[in-house]
């Protein structure tokens, strides 16, 4: 078995996997009941499966100008991701939108 | 494979669409386009290597700088919105 075949191999791991997080993630954002569930889902599509994906097309390209792209898209979007997923809650909590646990909780507390 | 990955971005696009039609509030929306915006950089990305054009990668780059400034200020504009209301609900009472 020689080193090409394994790369190979691996990379195709690597991109089906991603594919199937980033599936999932997208079913759970549609699925979800409210919304922080469905960041929650939707958060998977943001770093696994980009992380996975990139990963195994960066085995595919090896040690050229394209990966070196890829690393930072890769690094970009691990950033980037959880921020913009942390400033939408915290503009939806400030606007009054509450989890709906919480409603199910306070609503507890008051019988 | 390329194709494999390719058809799953693409139906999640398709989700994530789906979600930004129907969804209920505007946070909804903005979550539904923030991943979009993400699956259409990594389409772009495996593109590149389809197509065997490496250029498309830049373009990848540029859409993901492009989509989280987007989100952010969309946020902004609708925080600054809400916020502009619970004044002038204040005021009024």
């Amino acid at each position: 078995m020689s080193l090409a075949l394994v790369i190979d191999i691996a990379s195709w791991l690597l991109l089906s996997a991603g594919g199937v997080f980033v599936f999932i993630g997208g079913l759970g954002a549609l699925r979800m009941p409210d919304l922080y569930t469905r960041m929650h889902a939707a958060s998977v599509t943001d770093t696994i499966g980009p992380a996975l994906i990139i990963i195994g097309i960066i085995l595919q390209a090896g040690l050229t100008l394209a990966s070196v792209k890829l690393v930072a898209i890769l690094l970009f979007l691990l950033l980037t991701g959880p921020t913009a997923s942390n400033a939408l809650a915290s503009a939806s909590l400030l606007a009054g939108n509450r989890p709906e646990y919480a409603k199910a909780l306070s609503e507890e507390e008051n019988q | 494979m390329y194709y494999a990955v390719t058809f799953a971005l693409i139906i999640t696009m398709g989700l994530a669409l789906a979600r930004a039609i129907i969804g209920p509030s505007v946070y909804d929306r903005v979550l539904a386009m923030n991943m979009f915006g993400t699956k259409t950089v990594l389409l772009l990305a495996v593109a590149a290597f389809i197509l065997g054009r490496p250029d498309f990668l830049d373009l990848a780059l540029i859409y993901a700088l492009i989509n989280f400034i987007g989100v952010l200020a969309v946020l902004e504009f609708f925080q600054d919105r809400a916020a502009r209301r619970e004044d002038e609900n204040e005021v009024e009472s």
